[in-house]
């Protein structure tokens, strides 16, 4: 559902599409003057290439620079962030993204599993990832690795995170990890701006905008679950996903940390996640745990389920299973 | 009153830019290597800010490196200061007071080339304005990280202002009021410890990396800098004492010396215990230390290095202690060198690299820095041997002036 037919966003006055349209030459000279005082400043926060572009794109990006921390802003502001972001988009490489700001629903809390006996490597959901997530392909960013694994062994740091072969090999097995949502995660703990933090729905979400990439939360999390942007990301135009989310899919810039979001692009309109859809064998299970007749309360309660690193009282919401 | 005080600091202002640009021809080269340098520095940090951290050989598993080890180990530099305020402001010794303004100068030129290293660190350093507390968000006291930016501004505030205040004062032949600063001293005092140990909470408080997980950590900064850093205020004193006016009496070194020996001997037996831990029973959250020491799946390129820091260490403390040379300058100040090189390749990349690799999901790489890591640093290293020059220079020429008047009314 897009949030345009939200109920917040049904303020004609508050409406940034409206808005945006009046970003006229009054509004530029405007920017223009305050920009002269703080010289370079926006040109380094990273956004795009070369000069500043037109009357509308500067604007546009002079208040982007200046907009507070997602979680403190009212749903109008974050009304306004996403069509700005929309426009930009637009103005700069001719994409037409539409993208929510979907507050989480009530009464959900996400939680995940992974069935260690079905997975058989084919790496499917990695691609669909990649793809969903608009990850970065000049640098090859995934969220999600899979470990060759083989009999004796439980634990993804003795596996093989690098395989390039047929699957599945004989008498191995395969491990799939990614962030693990923790509800005590050390990574939001680490932030020293909260550009990090847990959603009422149990998603662990980066505001992308606000990080200042200082990496201390990669050096906190004991499950290699996030991604730091070192270059400016690269994905082909054709081969974005067009419908995103602020604090989901839409497109990263260079010096911003980002994670698996468990799809909230997806997730909070009631679709799975792209990697839980694009399994073949159906190792991957995602569902609400506060619902007692979801899948994975299914499985939480008749299989016998472990998780990673237990001992650091991480409590994350992603198990693991066999059959 | 206020318009003589505006005079005064003109006055004051007026002559130290003066006695830092005057200087005879090898003073005027050194400027200009340590300006050549800085403008390599920013060259490079352009190219980091155009392509991103890309430009440097950090990596999602090795996502610290060379800039994080440098502020580590400089924090230690700056804390070190208070070897020298403790006991000529507490203990009131004659000999160390004559020569603590050099320490707090060298305490402010490495709590800049801290605050630069963790700047030049970051990913979107245009949007440092989110730390700060009401336009931004200051994640205080839950992120350690924002415990060390106030320690680290406070301590170069404490340490601007004590000496600020006293050189002024000498600059106009007033005695400085003691009661005026002696509060400020004391709180430095605490405040140096606080700097080394909250740098060393921001990594032993992480679970998630063994080998920083370690409440030997903190101490262990400390005992290092505590051996590092005077081992660097014998050889600046060496310097000042051959290149300018200013005398340096012996016994101030031999002070220095036992000071240094005290540290580094109580540094070792850590460091012995440390390894101890983890090579009796080694466990999996022993492999970054077999990596650091023995190399790990061929991956060897720290091993080389932490040897030669050790063999330094030793070999600098075990100098020092039994002082063979009688303080002679051609013993000592090498000691002194290869205890602070040894300490700096320790914990500065024997310290963070082995925290990150194994990954959490133990995959080992090898790291080294790449030339625009290693040009930034390089920067940010001249830029505070410049900050410690133009410091010294004029408050050295301001205390003997002061001395020599005051003898001189005495007399």
């Amino acid at each position: 559902m897009d949030c345009r037919k939200n109920k917040d966003c049904l303020k004609p006055k508050e409406n940034g599409r409206l808005k945006a349209k009046q970003y006229g030459r009054r509004e530029f000279l405007k920017g223009a003057a305050k920009a002269a005082a703080l010289g370079g400043a926006t040109m380094l926060s990273g956004c795009g290439t070369g000069l500043l572009g037109s009357n509308d794109e500067f604007s546009l990006r002079w208040k982007e620079y200046f907009k507070k921390n997602y979680r403190l802003m009212t749903p109008a502001e974050k009304d306004e962030t996403v069509r700005r972001l929309e426009r930009l988009a637009k103005i700069r490489t001719d994409a037409d993204i539409q993208m929510s700001a979907k507050a989480p629903i009530e009464g959900v809390l996400f939680g995940y599993a992974f069935n260690v006996t079905r997975c058989e490597g084919y790496m499917e959901c990695v691609a669909a990832c990649v793809k969903e997530n608009n990850l970065d392909r000049k640098s090859n960013t995934q969220y999600i690795r899979i470990f060759e694994m083989e009999h004796g062994e439980m634990s993804p740091e003795v596996g093989d995170g690098k395989y390039f072969h047929e699957v599945p090999v004989e008498d191995h097995f395969y491990m799939g990890v990614q962030c693990y949502h923790c509800q005590n995660a050390p990574c939001t703990k680490a932030c020293p701006v909260k550009a990090t933090w847990k959603e009422p729905d149990g998603i662990v979400v980066v505001d992308y905008d606000w990080c200042i990439g200082c990496r201390y939360c990669i050096a906190a999390c004991p499950y290699y679950g996030r991604r730091f942007n070192w270059n400016e990301p690269q994905v082909p135009l054709e081969e974005m996903t067009k419908k995103q989310h602020y604090l989901g899919n839409r497109m990263r810039h260079k010096g911003q940390m980002e994670k698996c979001t468990f799809c909230v692009q997806r997730s909070r309109e009631g679709r799975l996640p792209a990697c839980v859809e694009a399994c073949p064998t159906g190792a991957r299970v995602f569902g609400n745990l506060l619902d007692p007749k979801s899948e994975i309360r299914f499985v939480l309660k008749h299989k016998k389920v472990f998780r990673f690193k237990e001992e650091l009282g991480t409590d994350p919401k992603f198990w693991y299973f066999i059959d | 009153m206020t318009k003589s005080f505006s005079k005064d600091l003109t006055a004051f202002i007026k002559d130290t830019l003066w006695w830092n640009l005057s200087g005879g021809l090898g003073y005027q080269l050194y400027l200009c290597f340590l300006a050549a340098l800085m403008v390599l520095g920013i060259y490079a940090y352009f190219i980091q800010i155009n392509i991103g951290l890309a430009a440097t050989n950090l990596s999602n598993i090795v996502s610290w490196g060379f800039y994080i080890a440098n502020f580590t180990f400089l924090v230690g530099v700056a804390a070190a200061a208070v070897m020298i305020i403790l006991p000529s402001y507490i203990y009131k010794d004659k000999d160390l007071h004559k020569v603590v303004i050099i320490g707090e100068m060298v305490a402010i030129g490495a709590l800049v080339m801290c605050i630069l290293f963790v700047f030049v660190d970051m990913g979107g350093p245009a949007k440092a304005w989110h730390l700060i507390p009401g336009i931004g968000i200051f994640n205080w006291p839950t992120s350690l990280l924002t415990w060390d930016i106030i320690v680290l501004n406070g301590y170069l505030a404490l340490n601007l202002l004590v000496p600020t205040y006293i050189l002024f004062c000498h600059y106009h032949n007033r005695k400085p009021d003691e009661k005026k600063y002696r509060p400020f001293v004391f709180i430095s005092i605490f405040w140096a410890f606080g700097i080394h140990l909250v740098t060393a909470f921001l990594y032993q408080g992480l679970p998630a990396r063994p080998f920083w997980n370690n409440p030997l950590m903190g101490p262990r900064f400390l005992a290092s800098a505590f051996a590092a850093g005077p081992a660097l205020i014998i050889v600046l004193l060496g310097i000042i004492d051959t290149v300018t006016t200013f005398k340096i009496e012996s016994q101030i070194f031999n002070k220095l010396r036992r000071i240094i020996v005290v540290a580094a001997i109580i540094n070792l037996i850590m460091l012995f215990s440390e390894i101890f831990k983890e090579f009796y029973l080694p466990t999996h959250h022993s492999l970054p230390a077999i990596y650091l020491y023995f190399g790990l799946d061929g991956h060897n390129s720290l091993v080389p290095w932490i040897w030669t820091a050790i063999g330094m260490n030793v070999t600098a403390t075990l100098t020092l202690a039994f002082n063979p040379g009688k303080n002679n300058p051609k013993v000592l100040f090498p000691a002194c060198i290869l205890l602070f090189l040894g300490i700096w390749i320790e914990k500065g990349m024997g310290l963070i690299v082995p925290g990150l690799v194994p990954s959490p999901m133990g995959e080992v790489v090898s790291y080294a820095p790449t030339w625009v890591e290693i040009a930034i640093t390089l920067g940010v290293l001249a830029l505070g041997v410049f900050i410690v020059t133009m410091l010294l220079k004029p408050a050295l020429i301001i205390e003997q002036r002061f001395e020599s008047r005051n003898t001189a009314a005495v007399g």
